[in-house]
């Protein structure tokens, strides 16, 4: 076990896509395991992405089961091949990153999505996930694409924000 | 790093940040975080500058008076990479009422919630407007006592709701 070296912003390695996984060894469960322990060493991140140190491979791990505010999730989950099949709704929300220090803000992503995955041994399963965890695995998968959620940024003023606040609210009276 | 922080306000039109920043350019500043906004019509922005060696004044003198702006330059304890995390967001929506914001800012004080962004607007008609305030901040109250000490700003015409952030970090 071992604590890699996150990479940060303008690192060029963070924008490159990363390439699908075919060898499923130890040497694969290996990095799997620091890739965990450099998630957990850091600030409480719910997920990390291959490529944040250094290794262009679509390998995510998200883990929403210890937020503040319990919400809906799987546990620890290790995505390798990661694949979003469906979306749907959206939502607005904050994000920061391990490769972006010092910097929060807004991004839009599915409220709810589908997904297919291998596990770290090979084996395809497929999940269907909503809210934190589904932005989770929506922010590690852009991270595989070359993507950081600096490129999604919206301003709080959007439209669709305010929209969102009427919507969500359910008490505010028309006026 | 010595910052100042400079003000401008004046009638919006286009290219008045790209007017003033290559003025600040080429005097040699850089700046730091900076924010601009429209608040009724008129442009107003913020810049965290440093000095570049030459007065920031006579820099900026030339480009305000040709953009007709007012400015206005303070010298401040500036530092960077000192951003800190909101934890409660707090909306108001309801009728323009005067004191809508002293009084639910006030109540937020008094719980120790410490407001790093606000914005308003008046939106609606001119005969019927309707204010609309969202607060981003930080407190060590829980959302239960914040909820309990703004039920007192809430009326039939004025919805006021706190809800966490959860700042996902990946």
């Amino acid at each position: 076990m071992a604590i890699l070296e996150i990479l940060q912003l303008p690192d060029p390695l963070l924008k490159e896509e990363s390439a699908p996984v075919e060898r499923f060894d130890d040497e694969l469960l290996g990095f799997i395991d620091d890739l965990e322990e450099t998630r957990l060493n850091g600030p409480a991140a719910v997920g990390i992405a291959a490529p944040q140190v250094g290794r262009l491979q679509r390998i995510v791990i998200v883990d929403c089961s210890t937020t503040r505010k319990p919400v809906p999730n799987h546990g620890r989950l290790v995505l390798v091949n990661p694949e979003i099949t469906e979306w749907d709704g959206f939502e607005l929300g904050r994000e920061g990153c391990l490769s972006v220090p010092d910097y929060t803000g807004n991004v839009i992503r599915a409220e709810r999505i589908k997904l297919s995955a291998q596990d770290p041994y090979g084996e395809v399963h497929d999940y269907e996930m909503s809210g934190y965890e589904a932005r989770a695995v929506q922010h590690e998968v852009d991270h595989l694409d070359g993507v950081l959620f600096v490129d999604r940024l919206v301003s709080r003023r959007t439209d669709l924000f305010q929209r969102k606040v009427y919507q969500k609210g359910g008490k505010h009276k028309r006026r | 790093m010595d910052w100042q922080m400079l003000t401008l306000v004046g009638e919006d039109q286009p290219g008045i940040v790209a007017q003033v920043t290559q003025a600040l350019y080429q005097g040699g500043c850089t700046l730091g975080e900076t924010s601009m906004i429209r608040l009724g019509g008129n442009f107003t922005i913020m810049l965290m500058v440093s000095d570049g060696g030459k007065p920031l004044a006579e820099l900026i003198e030339p480009v305000a008076g040709s953009l007709q702006l007012q400015y206005h330059l303070d010298p401040i304890h500036g530092v960077l990479h000192q951003h800190l995390v909101p934890n409660f967001q707090v909306r108001v929506v309801g009728a323009d009422r005067a004191g809508i914001v002293a009084k639910v800012t006030g109540t937020l004080a008094d719980s120790g919630f410490n407001i790093l962004e606000l914005e308003s607007d008046v939106v609606g008609s001119a005969k019927d407007p309707v204010y609309i305030m969202t607060i981003q901040g930080y407190a060590n109250a829980t959302l239960e006592a914040l909820e309990e000490a703004l039920q007192a700003s809430k009326d039939a015409d004025i919805e006021v709701n706190v809800s966490p952030i959860e700042t996902l970090i990946g």
